[in-house]
Formats: structure tokens, C-alpha cells, sequence
């Protein structure tokens, strides 16, 4: 039982549950590594949100005139695109698609991942086994290989990459879920919960979710830098948002044309998906190593 | 061992079959006819329906199944629509391409790897481990495609010392490793291996660390043993799950190669999977997911034996 070693601290007495989720609280906030990538994702959400009142540029309005200008052009901070739009605006508002095509896929693989998992995992038996065997398909596929293909198939579009990073996804929290729940099921409390007549829909929300739910998380938030890089890999390829709209992967495909132009500006948005993805893997570790209570 | 290795190869067997199942429905689930692609505009409902008999996308789902399954386990995969050419031959010529980018950068990826997460493991807590470390975690955040440009924009547009896109000189299409074609793999090939590197990094760093703070290991110190010795333990407990993680990463390289590829238009079957998906080209996006996936479950078996066969203790369990 790999899984162990996990469960070991998640089996303190309900009235303590508190207690051990303020401790986690204290420990990520004094990781300054987890604390400093919290803040700049938190600055690029804001600006995402709030980018219309933040007097930019208009994102959409080009002009044929004012192409490719460089970094540190007079009204145009990060230079110009190929079509001569601002690329300060199209930054900030690509954040909007990007973030939500990178990180929704992961929030539906959350939920349904671990509702299966769960099933599987305190149900077992034959459920179990067709739940899981299903699962071993996926992973016959490479992870990009699997979202190519499906995107590939519905043909390109937002809804069709979001739809297909899901299936990419769900797979992989299954597995996790499945093998927390299998590591509690047998405990004390569950089975007192049994005794004393608990619905089995009961005994999975009530008493295994709370215990289950913070490994399954952590690994979650770990997804999400893979999942913002294949994101926005599948607009880079033509299979995700469509042009004119702001997205970083799409931004970057159109601007490859560019490199030989105005190589600095046409690396932007990359830079972008990479310092996102790179906070979220950083916080997933601070999260993982706050949560291991054990040292 | 036989007996392992007996009950891995026939649990491989639905794994297969699931897979091409997958891959046959990969077609269906696209909107619309499939043939919608080919046809001309303005070609009559008798030409479609022609189309559709010859394609055999008129009979029942399970008898196209069984009759697409019976040809490809006799290597016939259908043409490409594109080019006319047999999909098997278009794909397993492309797949020699991938597999030499993917083996240069596993080369590279595996190296630096297994280097780092020794080091990191053996040092923990110093500034060497805080470095790996930093290295392994930018390793896998890096939108790789977004890498390849930016080593593009250094090495070929500004110090124009390697080429930026082909695999080879005037876009022949036949690979040799001397210089005049290797300086088209560099590039590719670095981009490829940050990802494996910074996995192996951090599977090694966690594996040495977990290896050393085990009483055996205090055991070897206290009767003497030289440290170079205790390393060696080190690494013979840690050798199975690192091949482990290694033959999964090589895996990823060869069927996830399609965004690199497109980068660096390096003609392997990410490339070749890149036009089937933007030609519409069903026949020819099926044979590649299929034999892409294939190699990668046969890999994982593979990792599994070998993995098996220098640890005793999988096939006690």
C-alpha cells in the first residue's frame, strides 16, 4: 500500500480536523517560495478580471502602420504585433481565455475524477474493476498524444480543447482518488459509521471526502501547470481559440512569423504560460510539503 | 520470471484491443460524415453514397470494427486521402524520425537527469540541491514549443550558428549522423529533454534522499564502508524505479513529439499527425494515434520486464 504513508495523517479524531488544516494554513504562509508565486498568479488573475478597467489599449484594433514596434516603444511598453495591435492589452487579456482553458479542464477532472475514484474506491469489487480497467485504457495514450487525437478528431474550438484536456485528466485524478479512498475505507471510523447505520452516499461525503479530498487537491493544483502548457499548446497547433481572440498559445503561433522581425516580442507570450505554470507547480509543492505534517 | 513476464504480455492483450477500439472511434466521434473532408462540393448523393460503399462507412459500427481490426493486424491500415499512400508505410517512415530525435534527447534528458537528482539527493538542504532543484522545477513548467522558439531566436537568428527548421540539408529526407545533419538535431533535441529532465531530476533527488535516510545505509557507514561504496547501494536500490520513469518519459517523447515537431518542422509523426489533423485526413490521423499508442503500451511492457528482471523484489510481490 503505497498510499500508507498519506493516509497516516489524515486519521486524526474529527474534533482535531481544525487544528490540522490551520497548521497547514501557518506552515504555507511562512513558505516564501509558495507565498511569492501566490502573489504574482494572484496579479495576473486580477489583471485578467479587471482588464477592461485598466485604461489599456483596445486589443482588437490593429493598424498596419505600427507593426512589430519593439519592447519600449512610446506608448507601446511591450511593442507591437504582427498586425500592430498593443501588446501590453493583448497580454493582460489573453490571461482571460488562457487561464479558463487551462484551468477549467482541471476543475471537471476534479469533479468528476473524484467522484469516480471515490465510487471505486469504497464500493471495489466489480465497479471497481470496471472503473478502473476503463481508466488503464487512457493511460495507453500519451497524455499529449490522447489530447491531440481527441482534439484533433472534434476539429478545433474552445469548448473541443477544453472538453478534451478533460478526458486527459480525469483519468489521472481517478487513479489518485481511488487509491486514498482504498487506503481509508477500512478505518475504525468507517466502520463505526457503517455500524451505527450510515447510508453508504453518507459514509463518502460525511466521513471519507473530508479525509480523501486535500491529496487529491494538491495533486490537482500539480495538474494545472500541465494543463495551462497543453492548453495553450493546442491553440499553438491551430486546435483551440480562433483569431483575432487574446489567448498566449495562439498569440504565440502567430507571432513565430515574426522572429526574424522582432524576436523579443513574438517570446512574450510564452513567457507568460511559463510564469504561470511555474507558480502553480511551485504552490503545489509548498501545499504538498506544508500537508506532510509528519517532520 | 517466465511466469511474470507470461501474465504481463497477456494482460497486454485487452489493453491493445482497448486501444484500438479508441482509435477506431476516434473517427466517428467527428462531427459530421467523415468523407464531408474528401468530397468535392458539388459532388452528387450517388458519389458520396460510392464514396461511402468503398470506404465501407455503410455497414453496421461493430462489422467496421472487425474488418478495420483483421486489416491492421495484417499491417494495412488504409491510404492516406492526401497523398493515396498507405498509411502503415507513411507512418513507420516518419516514426524513424521521431525515434532519433527522441533518442538524442533522451540521451541528453537522462544524462543531465540522473546527474542532477544524485546530486540534489546526496547534497539535500545545500545550495548544490537548491540549484537541481530550481533547474529540475523550470524543467517541467517550461511550455517546451514556447523553448524551441526562444533557443531558435538565439542559436539561429541572432548567433546564426544552427539551422532553425528541416531535418537536413536542402530538406532531404534521409537521415545520417554526420555534422551536416546532427546541427539540424541540437536544437530539437534540447528542447525535447528539459521535460524528461526535470522529471528524472526529481523522481532521482526523492529517490536518493529516501535511499540514504534508511537504516542500511547507517549500517554500511557504521561498519566502515567507503562512501563512494554506500553510493554505489544508493544507486542499485534506486536503479529500478528511475528505469521505470525513464522508459515513461521515452514513451512521451516518441508519442508527444507533435509540438516540437511542428516547431522545428522536423518530419516525424507529429509532423505527419500535424497535416492528417488539418487535411482531414481520418485514415492517415487513425493509423498514426494507433501505432503511436502502440509503441507506447509495448514500451511500458518492456520497461516492466526489465524492471522486473533487476529487481527481485517485483516478482516476489
Amino acid at each position: 500500500m503505497t498510499v500508507m504513508t498519506d493516509t497516516a495523517l489524515q486519521v486524526a479524531p474529527a474534533s482535531k480536523a481544525r487544528g490540522y488544516w490551520a497548521t497547514v494554513g501557518r506552515r504555507i504562509a511562512r513558505d516564501k517560495v509558495a507565498m511569492v508565486c501566490a502573489f504574482i498568479l494572484l496579479l495576473i488573475f486580477l489583471a485578467a478580471i479587471f482588464a477592461p478597467y485598466l485604461h489599456l489599449a483596445d486589443p482588437y484594433q490593429g493598424s498596419m502602420i505600427r507593426r512589430l514596434r519593439a519592447i519600449g516603444t512610446p506608448n507601446y511598453p511591450l511593442g507591437t504585433d504582427e498586425l500592430g495591435r498593443d501588446m501590453l492589452a493583448r497580454l493582460i487579456y489573453g490571461g482571460r481565455l488562457s487561464l479558463l482553458i487551462g484551468i477549467l479542464p482541471v476543475i471537471l477532472a476534479f469533479v468528476i475524477g473524484t467522484s469516480l475514484g471515490l465510487v471505486a474506491g469504497y464500493v471495489g469489487g466489480k465497479l471497481n474493476t470496471a472503473i478502473m480497467r476503463t481508466v488503464d485504457v487512457f493511460y495507453a495514450f500519451p497524455s499529449v498524444l490522447l489530447a491531440i487525437a481527441i482534439s484533433g478528431a472534434l476539429g478545433a474550438g474552445i469548448l473541443n480543447s477544453i472538453v478534451s484536456l478533460t478526458i486527459v485528466f480525469v483519468p489521472q485524478i481517478t487513479r489518485v482518488a481511488e487509491s486514498v479512498t482504498t487506503g481509508v475505507r477500512n478505518m475504525d471510523y468507517v466502520e463505526a459509521a457503517r455500524a451505527s447505520g450510515a447510508s453508504a452516499f453518507t459514509i463518502m461525503r460525511v466521513h471519507m471526502l473530508g479525509n480523501v479530498l486535500g491529496s487529491i487537491f494538491v495533486y490537482a493544483t500539480g495538474l494545472i501547470s500541465v494543463s495551462m502548457i497543453l492548453a495553450a499548446g493546442l491553440s499553438f497547433l491551430g486546435l483551440g481559440t480562433k483569431p483575432p481572440e487574446p489567448e498566449w498559445g495562439l498569440m504565440l503561433n502567430t507571432l513565430r512569423t515574426a522572429i526574424y522581425v522582432n524576436p523579443w516580442v513574438a517570446a512574450l507570450p510564452g513567457a507568460m504560460i511559463f510564469a504561470v505554470s511555474i507558480c502553480f507547480n511551485l504552490l503545489s509543492d509548498g501545499m504538498r510539503s506544508a500537508m506532510d505534517i509528519r517532520n | 520470471m517466465f511466469v511474470y513476464i507470461a501474465r504481463r504480455v497477456v494482460y497486454v492483450i485487452p489493453i491493445v484491443l482497448s486501444v484500438a477500439l479508441v482509435c477506431f472511434l476516434l473517427v466517428h466521434i467527428t462531427p459530421g460524415d467523415p468523407l464531408v473532408a474528401i468530397l468535392p462540393a458539388d459532388a452528387s448523393q450517388e458519389l458520396a453514397q460510392q464514396l461511402r460503399v468503398a470506404y465501407g462507412f455503410d455497414r453496421p459500427l461493430p462489422v467496421q470494427f472487425g474488418l478495420w481490426l483483421w486489416r491492421a493486424l495484417h499491417g494495412d491500415l488504409g491510404s492516406s486521402i492526401a497523398t493515396g499512400r498507405p498509411v502503415l508505410a507513411e507512418v513507420l517512415k516518419a516514426v524513424g524520425n521521431t525515434v532519433t530525435l527522441a533518442v538524442a534527447a533522451a540521451a541528453i534528458g537522462f544524462t543531465l537527469g540522473l546527474f542532477f537528482g544524485l546530486i540534489a539527493g546526496y547534497f539535500r538542504d545545500t545550495w548544490v540541491d537548491k540549484v537541481a532543484t530550481s533547474i529540475a522545477i523550470a524543467g517541467v513548467s517550461v511550455p517546451h514549443y514556447w523553448l524551441g522558439m526562444v533557443l531558435v531566436i538565439i542559436f539561429s537568428v541572432q548567433l546564426n550558428w544552427l539551422p532553425a527548421v528541416g531535418a537536413g540539408p536542402g530538406g532531404s529526407g534521409s537521415w545520417a549522423w554526420d555534422w551536416e545533419h546532427i546541427k539540424y538535431l541540437v536544437l530539437p533535441a534540447i528542447t525535447t529533454s528539459v521535460i524528461p529532465m526535470g522529471i528524472v531530476t526529481r523522481t532521482v533527488r526523492a529517490l536518493t534522499g529516501d535511499i540514504l535516510s534508511q537504516d542500511f545505509v547507517e549500517a554500511l557507514r557504521a561498519k566502515g564502508l567507503q562512501e563512494t561504496k554506500v553510493f554505489r547501494h544508493v544507486i542499485k536500490n534506486a536503479a529500478p524505479t528511475a528505469l521505470a520513469v525513464m522508459g515513461l518519459q521515452l514513451g512521451y517523447m516518441l508519442g508527444g513529439s507533435i509540438l516540437i515537431e511542428t516547431v522545428f518542422s522536423w518530419p516525424g509523426s507529429g509532423l505527419l499527425l500535424n497535416s492528417a489533423i488539418f487535411q482531414r485526413d481520418l485514415p492517415l490521423l487513425q493509423g498514426t494515434i494507433l501505432v503511436l499508442a502502440l509503441f507506447f503500451v509495448f514500451l511500458n511492457l518492456l520497461v516492466d520486464i526489465a524492471q522486473a528482471s533487476i529487481d527481485p523484489r517485483i516478482k516476489r510481490s
